[in-house]
């Protein structure tokens, strides 16, 4: 797999329930693995401890170790998910297990902002929405959840249709597939101009930064 | 007539470029700090063929990986191979791209959030970016410093700007005079324990009252270091003479005619009277308590005269359910005494608690005592090292019994191999007591420096007050 957006199409796929509050990165993935190049396949390093026994053994009962949950495409998990590190491997673990959305009550900012970079879809709906639907997919291994982004929909296997919501920019980007520095780059000339100006109103912020002294020592400069 | 605005309003607005549908606005980052974790940013910006717009904002840290123990091979000494591979690769990156490095041999290297404010390069006023959550540390300045993943640093490399909503403005008051020995550690574990780990969430807490203003700088950078734990983007704490006095001595803060300047903007930083917050939260410092965390997260913590709580007092469900799990990850029964709960070792260390005040509170508690657990102390910088040894410190420590590490995250994280072993538990002065966050199957009790020699000291979790 690669870093970056990916974009994101309809979906109609396996949902895992993991209906837990404060689910962590380090539970994500521990810290221990983010040393690892991409190409190790952080899939197997997704809720590592919880996944697999100090022997390396697969731990059956851990609800992604379970058919047919190992193939699901959707995590349906408490409040606060992803809340804790910047570690942006959370999500490659993730997307590389393949999910492609999240459901929870709530989310950690800095996951989140780090979902919308990559195209992993974090979707926010209600507690006892997202109580119920974990519930009826513990109840009912293999059911589906539909993800429609388009139209900010997501159909519950025990029937309905839920709206969600998503900052537009957000949603065009993930549809499209569009990362942030293209939508950047539209504003170069803004870009300049405030860095002109900026400059000029706090000129000692960039006065006495320090060079290359490790590197490239400038004449003169002492070791 | 404008309106009032807060502290972080004037920040704010004085770096917004542009405001988009959706409410998120491309704000300017005034420094970017990066260990050796995104090197996938990196990887992708050279993949991208992309370069880096401001190299000299923009400051390498080698913190994550590095040993504290046996660095005089420099990177190659490093016995694991992979954790050898991170820190050469950010020399790497960094010399590439011309990034300043602060590398294990660099007489400044120490943890990002220890090392930036003592350089004196991250100042009132700035936007910081970090890629490590504890970036909220800088809020004591007056920064606006928060946390972003690989993808957004790499976007930060190459536009020095960032995509971000504004959060909504969290005040929380610590008024009152906390007593002896009770530390910033102590106010921000309280503050969590208020208002929960999620409490925060898409808002910046800025810190007020006597209680605040009475830390010294290093226990402002404590309290805001730990913001990220009740979920907040950031802490702020407005900038006043503390503030000046400190950057004053920094190698790089403005000097003459510049530093007239950069204090008279600096000035007028500070909250306009009557600017509104959305949320506000009152606590009585006078009624804090050295604290510990009994379970996994942080706002499960208690007074350390208290007892393991009983899940089924919770209200909450959901509460109920939580705390029930992590008494049975900690191994700790309902309505012990956390007095009486033994520990196996000891860690003085981290962003959170690893700056010169903290190591002398520590040496003045172990002083004359020795320790029953193996207690590893970590300084936050080498700076900070220089200084300790320069007052003895070490003498003291290593008197004790104590291990004197070279500078680094250490066993915050474990990231370096500093671990705690699966099973025991640890009285630790770092942010973060979630499962397994020490290594694999570690129990972690988040306590101040002075609790820590405490526990260090008696071999189990103990009130440092007994020790005065």
């Amino acid at each position: 797999m690669s870093t970056g957006m990916q974009a994101f199409t309809p979906l109609d796929a396996v949902a895992a329930p993991l209906f837990e509050p404060n689910i962590d990165t380090d539970k994500l993935i521990p810290h221990k693995f983010l040393r690892k190049p991409l190409a190790a396949g952080y899939r197997n390093f997704l809720f590592h401890d919880q996944r697999f026994a100090e022997d390396g053994s697969v731990r059956p009962d851990f609800v992604l170790n379970r058919a047919p949950f190992d193939r699901a495409r959707v995590l349906v998990a408490g409040r606060n998910f992803g809340c804790g590190s910047t570690r942006e491997g959370a999500i490659y673990a993730l997307q590389d297990f393949g999910i492609r959305c999240v459901v929870a009550p709530s989310f950690g900012d800095i996951f989140y902002a780090n979902c919308l970079q990559n195209g992993l879809l974090p979707v926010v709906l209600g507690e006892a929405t997202v109580a119920a639907l974990a519930a009826h997919l513990e109840a009912h291994p293999g059911a589906h959840v539909a993800v429609d982004l388009a139209a900010q929909t997501l159909a519950l296997p025990q029937g309905g249709t839920v709206r969600f919501d998503i900052d537009a920019v957000r949603k065009e980007q993930l549809l499209k597939g569009l990362d942030d520095i293209g939508m950047t780059q539209q504003h170069a000339q803004a870009i300049a101009r405030f860095e002109t100006a900026y400059r000029a109103r706090h000129p000692w912020l960039f006065r006495d930064l320090p060079g290359l002294p490790r590197h490239a020592p400038r004449a003169g400069e002492g070791s | 007539m404008t309106a009032a605005r807060t502290l972080f309003d004037k920040i704010w607005d004085a770096h917004v470029i542009t405001s988009r549908e959706g409410g998120e606005s491309l704000v300017y980052v005034d420094r970017n700090l990066v260990h050796e974790g995104p090197f996938y940013a990196f990887d992708a910006l050279s993949s991208e063929g992309r370069s880096v717009h401001r190299p000299r904002q923009t400051l390498a840290f080698s913190d994550h990986y590095v040993p504290t123990a046996g660095r005089d091979r420099g990177s190659a000494g490093i016995a694991d191979p992979e954790a050898r591979v991170m820190v050469e690769q950010l020399a790497r990156n960094a010399r590439a791209t011309g990034i300043v490095h602060y590398g294990m041999d660099h007489p400044a290297q120490g943890i990002m959030h220890v090392v930036g404010p003592e350089l004196g390069l991250c100042q009132p006023g700035m936007i910081v970016s970090g890629a490590d959550s504890h970036t909220s540390t800088h809020g004591a300045f007056g920064i606006f410093g928060f946390g972003v993943g690989a993808s957004q640093v790499k976007h930060i490399l190459a536009t020095q700007t960032v995509w971000v909503s504004k959060p909504r403005r969290m005040r929380v008051t610590v008024a009152g005079t906390p007593g002896p020995l009770v530390s910033a550690k102590d106010i921000i574990l309280a503050v969590i324990a208020e208002i929960g780990i999620e409490g925060g969430n898409g808002h910046v807490i800025e810190y007020a009252g006597t209680a605040i203003e009475a830390l010294s700088m290093e226990g402002r950078m404590t309290v805001c270091n730990m913001s990220i734990e009740a979920g907040a983007r950031s802490g702020l704490i407005a900038p006043d003479r503390k503030t000046w006095d400190y950057l004053a001595a920094c190698p790089h803060a403005p000097k003459g005619a510049d530093w007239d300047a950069a204090l008279a903007f600096w000035r007028t930083l500070p909250g306009d009277a009557g600017a509104r917050f959305d949320r506000d939260v009152q606590i009585d410092g006078a009624r804090i308590e050295p604290m510990v965390t009994w379970g996994t997260n942080q706002d499960e913590a208690v007074g350390i005269g208290g007892v393991v709580p009983d899940p089924r007092a919770f209200a909450d469900a959901a509460r109920r359910e939580r705390a029930a799990r992590a008494l049975e990850y900690m191994d700790l029964a309902p309505g012990t005494a956390l007095r009486d709960v033994a520990i196996d070792r000891v860690f003085i260390g981290s962003c959170t608690n690893a700056r010169l005040e903290d190591l002398r509170i520590a040496a003045s508690l172990a002083q004359g005592r020795r320790a029953r657990v193996p207690t590893l102390v970590v300084p936050g910088s080498r700076t900070v090292k220089r200084a300790a040894e320069a007052e003895g410190l070490h003498e003291v420590f290593l008197a004790a019994g104590f291990e004197w590490r070279d500078a680094g995250c250490s066993m915050c994280t474990g990231s370096n191999g500093d671990r705690v072993p699966a099973g025991e538990r640890c009285a630790s002065t770092s942010n973060r007591n979630f499962e397994g966050r020490q290594g694999r199957g570690s129990r972690t009790h988040l306590v101040s420096p002075a609790a820590a020699v405490a526990a260090a000291v008696t071999g189990r979790l103990a009130d440092p007050r007994a020790l005065a």
